[in-house]
Parts: C-alpha cells; structure tokens; sequence
C-alpha cells in the first residue's frame, strides 16, 4: 500500500543575505493513514521548515533540490505551481495547527467568519451549510456555547479555547493531513493534557494522518507512533516511539533524553549536551551533531563519514555516524 | 527571625480593572493572603498555570508591585527591611541585594549595548563601584563565574545563542552582588538540552555566592528537580506547600495532584493517565467565593461544593501545608 505521504531526500534552501543557508538536507519519510508521526527538535533542527515544505509555504527566497519528491496522495507537492493546485493542499488536502492560535486568527474577523471563508473554499457548499458544519465543529472540540463562541472574536476567547478553536476549524474540511505544529507549547500543562486527548480522538475517529511536531519528549511519548529525532536540518534518528525512547542509539537522542528532568527520578542529575547549536551558515561537514558529540567516534571527528541512515532494527533507523559513537558510550 | 531571609505575612496584591470609563471600577484579585518564609540559601520554588499570580507575588516580594495589605520583610545581616514602609534610601539599598532573571533573554537585553555595558550597567546605576577599572575587574569576575567568555564582554547580544544570553542575564542581576534572586521563568523559553546547563549553573551560584532563589515556574518537573521549598498556588492562592520531596511523592491537594498527573510521562506505554480537570482557571475578576479551585475540583466533597469553606492552609505532616477544603 503506497503511502499518505512521502518525502523522498528533501533539501530545502533559503538564499539569505549572508548566503545559502540549508536548512533541511536529504530527508525522508513517510506517513500513512490513521498515524501520528512526531518529529521532534531543538530551536533551528528544521522542524516547522519541513513541515511548511509539505505545503510550500516556505518564504521566496526558498529553494528545493531538484530530486526531492514529496508525494501526497499520489502526487507530487513540489511540483504544484498554479494556484489551483496548491489551493488543493493548502486548507484543502492538509490543515496545519500552530503554536499561537492568538496569531493565527485574524483578530478583526470573527471566528465563525473565518471558519466559513476557508469551508467556501474548499466544498462546494452554501453558507448555511457552512456555517452548521462549523458550529459542530466547534462542539465536537468540546467549545460550550458553540453558536455564541461562533460569533465572537479571538481575543474573547481563552488559549485553551482558542486553540481548540483552531483544531475545529482545521478539521472542519476533513484534511487527509494534519501537521500540528508545536499545538501545545504555548498551554498550561492541564489544558495541555485535554487537548492531547481531544487530538488522539480525533485522528482515530477521522482516520487522518498526522505530523505532530514539538520539542518535548514527553509529548511525543504521548501522541506519536512513530518519532523522527532531528537536528540541525537532517533526521539522525527515527522509529517507532517505543524503540527510541527506551532504546536510544544516537547520542543526540540520547542527551535529549538525558537532558530532561524527570520527576520519577529526582535523583538523577541533568546533565546537558555541551556547546551549542551552530549557525546554519557554518553547518558542519559530515556528521551534523560532532561538534557537540560527547563520546567522538574517531572517524566522525573530521566530518568525513557522510550522514546515512541505516536500519539498525526493523523499522529503527540511525545515522551511521551516531552509531558507532552511541556503542562507544 | 532567625534563619528566614524573606517573610512574606497576609500579602494581597489587588488591582484596579474598569471595562471602558464609564463602567464600574472592580478589583482584580491578583494575589490573596499570602503567607510564606524563605530560609536562607533556600531554593523556593512557585509553581502554577498562567493566571494563578506567581509572578505577581515575586515582583510584590522585590517591591515592584504595590502590596494592598499585609507585608514582606527583608531579614538582612544588621537589620530588617520593611518592604510597605521604606523610604527612597532603603529602597536603592535593597534593590543591591534583591534582583531578577527574566524569562526571555532576547527581550531583556539591550541589543545596542555590548555585554561589558549590560552586566556593568547596574554597578554604574547604583554607583556601587567608584571608577570604571574597579567596574571591568567586577563584571570580568562576575563573567567568568557564569561561564562567559571574557574575550567575547566587547560582543554585541545579537551574536550569542539563548543559552549564552541566559548567562548574560544572571550575571547582570548577579554584578551588584545580591543575597535574594526571583528567577522568573528563566529556563522557560530555553531548548532543554540548555535549560538543563542553565539550572546547573544557577545551583552552582547558590553555593559559590550563598544565595536564595525565589523560582517561579509552570514546569513542575523543573522545580521538583532544583527546589528543596515548592508553593503551589492557583488563582491567587497558595493551596500547597512543603519540602520538595515530600510534597511531589505525597500531594495532598486535587490540585497538585492534577497538575502531576498532566505532566507527559517520557513513557510511551504510560498514556493517558491524566486526572483531566474541566475547563480553565476561572477569572481573577469574580472567584469563587470559599474553595477557589472547587469550580474544577474533580471530586469536590459536600460541603466545599457550597463554597462555605474559606481559604487557609492547615499543616498535615510537619512542613507540609495544604489547603483546610482538601484537607478534611
């Protein structure tokens, strides 16, 4: 069975005035339906950059290889050039969810106005039709008071309620894809809890696909299925969200665990991972992660061995680099 | 007083609200009747949602906030410091020894001043040192102990990362050398692979320069690492509060005991264990009269439904206190 999605070797570009920056190299992955794939990553990894590319809502000044494929019910993304075409994708085939739902409403229109225009768009529906899908919408995310919440603006409306809001109204034109792009960052850790149970609901009930993106691994242990680990634009880790939590194999993945404070077990100490991230002007050849890799393999040292995945475990993929470093600690 | 630094006796903070200039002035009930000592070269930590006035009780305790009734005291070596009843020297005198972290290092620091002038900046304000050798030679010392390059003091903020702006800042609120800091969310908006250096190094501080933290944050399992002290409070109100330890093994309140049980487990086969509260934290505006939290209280008893218990901490085990509604 072919894939919802699949993106094959995606390097995505920006020309800066600085100059070309890479911002995402050589990734692949996939995502079927029914299934949440998390991706997650430090400010910078390329997280919200590959998600936007399955959109092609990346800025101008983006460029993509001319290989990369990113095939979405069997058609290839990246070649859409006519507005027709991408309004297919964009709000139609995939929805996106961002962090701050304040932002993502227009603060003058109100809610429910916003939520028709986009179900105009993309159905071929009159307004009332719209309008009750929408307020429906709004109840089965759990907003009370739905039809009076439809006629108010963002600003009335509470974050947690703002942000089911816009789960309601990215579901509303049934999407086959939903990226979710860090959804509850910006909650407090109780609203945080109901709308990870309301999302897992509502992939189950609607069979969609999902890419939740977040930098917390206790999220992703939560929703995910199977975990992409990126850092500084490549994949250097990804599998099933059981093998790479429990079983880690790259050091990244490993400090990210390690780095984390647990309240099951106070007594560990947090130990970081030392240095800092580079500017992606300056990317390091070879392994992306060796100038903060705590246990150097040898040969990784001078960014000779090239980034590949290899397949340590059915399903488990890690880079080849990251291998041998994380069995020499 | 003996081993507190700061106590903190029936503090309310409250603050003037009016919808447009003809409606009717309300109170807002930021913060209410809060009692709290910190002993010093304790790591005290606040935890709560948005909303719930922690960081409206830290900038109380440091004299940015007006405190509406009650007091806060300041236990220095030679004297005390009343904090509603000071005058402009006392004031200068205690802003020395009581300062702030920030949450944001790319909002706090200037982007037009170099590092050298941001970490000295209060020593000049203050007029702590008397000439600018003396200034250099403090802020290169205070630079080295936050592990700051002293080669890179001539930069600029824009060419450091959030890890090494975080650094700037504590070293800037630690330059005129204080006993009291409120770390307000200051590893919130840092990576975790950074947050957990930071914290590091604010611990490193706390022995090396005997300080005592007030720490505010929402993430609870931050706090049950760094904090040995940890106030839970909700709406305004503190409904817990006990050792570190104690309190994260043993929560007492429905409150606290939801706020753990959201934490995402790293564990992918613990899912979903969440004690899910309804709805959100109600309006500082009107609370609910007794029991502040039996609007989301996920087994609100009888008598508290009626909202005829009032707010007050009782102690259950020696240090531990938790809210008189819970308690029963």
């Amino acid at each position: 069975m072919s894939h919802l999605l699949e993106v094959k070797n995606l390097d995505v570009k920006f020309d800066t005035d600085e100059g070309r920056i890479t911002a995402v190299e050589n990734i692949s992955l996939s995502v079927d339906q029914g299934e949440v794939l998390g991706i997650v990553g430090e400010s910078g990894s390329g997280k919200s950059v590959t998600a936007k590319s399955i959109m092609k809502l990346n800025p101008g000044n983006t460029s993509y290889n001319e290989d990369a494929e990113i095939i979405l019910d069997n058609e290839n993304v990246l070649q859409f050039t006519s507005k027709q075409d991408l309004k297919k994708i964009r709000g139609g085939k995939v929805s996106m969810i961002f962090q701050e739902p304040m932002a993502s409403f227009a603060p003058a229109i109100k809610i429910g106005a916003q939520m028709v225009e986009q179900l105009l768009i993309h159905k071929n529906i009159n307004k009332d039709e719209a309008k009750s899908i929408s307020v429906n919408m709004l109840k089965r995310v759990g907003i009370a008071d739905a039809e009076k919440r439809f006629n108010q603006y963002a600003f009335e409306l509470s974050g947690g309620m703002r942000q089911r809001a816009m789960i309601a109204m990215a579901l509303s034109t049934m999407p086959k894809l939903l990226l979710a792009d860090e959804p509850t960052t910006a909650l407090d850790v109780t609203i945080q809890a109901q709308v990870i149970n309301l999302i897992k609901d509502i992939i189950k009930e609607y069979q969609m696909g999902v890419i939740f993106i977040t930098h917390d691994l206790g999220v992703i242990a939560q929703v995910a299925d199977h975990v992409a680990v990126m850092y500084l634009g490549s994949v250097v880790e990804k599998g099933p969200v059981n093998e790479i939590l429990k079983n880690p194999k790259h050091p990244y993945t490993k400090g990210l665990l390690q780095a984390l404070p647990d309240i099951n077990n106070l007594d560990a100490p947090l130990s970081p991972i030392p240095g800092n991230i580079p500017s992606p002007l300056d990317r390091p050849t070879g392994c992306v992660f060796r100038t903060r890799c705590p246990h150097h393999n040898p040969e990784g040292k001078d960014g000779k061995i090239e980034m590949k995945l290899i397949e340590v475990e059915p399903g488990h993929w890690v880079d080849q680099c990251g291998i041998k470093c994380g069995q020499n600690g | 007083m003996g081993n507190n630094l700061i106590s903190v006796n029936n503090v309310s903070v409250n603050f003037d609200y009016q919808e447009n200039f003809i409606s009717k002035k309300q109170k807002i009930h930021a913060v209410n009747n809060i009692n709290i000592k910190i002993q010093k070269g304790s790591f005290f930590g606040l935890v709560g949602e948005s909303g719930s006035g922690k960081t409206t009780l830290g900038r109380a305790i440091l004299g940015a906030n007006k405190i509406s009734s009650g007091n806060v005291i300041f236990h220095d070596d030679e004297r005390d410091y009343d904090l509603t009843n000071m005058n402009k020297q006392d004031l200068k005198e205690y802003r020395k020894k009581a300062q702030l972290i920030f949450q944001d290092p790319y909002a706090a620091l200037s982007p037009r001043m170099t590092v050298r002038d941001i970490i000295a900046e209060p020593l000049e304000v203050m007029k702590i040192t008397n000439s600018r050798q003396e200034t250099d030679e403090r802020v290169r010392d205070i630079a080295a102990k936050c592990r700051l390059n002293i080669e890179h003091l001539r930069r600029f903020p824009h060419a450091f990362s959030g890890g090494q702006r975080q650094r700037i800042s504590i070293a800037r609120a630690l330059v005129s050398n204080p006993k009291f800091i409120v770390a307000d969310e200051s590893v919130a908006a840092l990576d975790v692979s950074i947050q957990a250096d930071i914290l590091n190094l604010l611990k490193q501080l706390q022995t090396e320069l005997n300080l005592t933290y007030l720490f505010i944050s929402h993430d609870l399992s931050v706090v049950a690492h760094v904090c040995d002290v940890v106030a839970v409070m909700y709406l305004g109100h503190i409904v817990e509060m006990g050792p570190s330890r104690q309190l994260f093994k043993n929560p007492k309140h429905s409150y606290t005991k939801a706020l753990l049980s959201s934490i995402p487990s790293i564990d992918p086969e613990k899912r979903s264990q969440a004690i899910e509260l309804k709805g959100e934290i109600p309006s500082a505006l009107n609370p609910p009269p007794g029991c502040v939290f039996r609007t989301r209280c996920p087994n609100p008893g009888i008598d508290c439904k009626g909202g005829e218990i009032k707010m007050g901490l009782t102690e259950v085990e020696p240090g531990h206190w938790v809210d008189q509604c819970c308690a029963l």
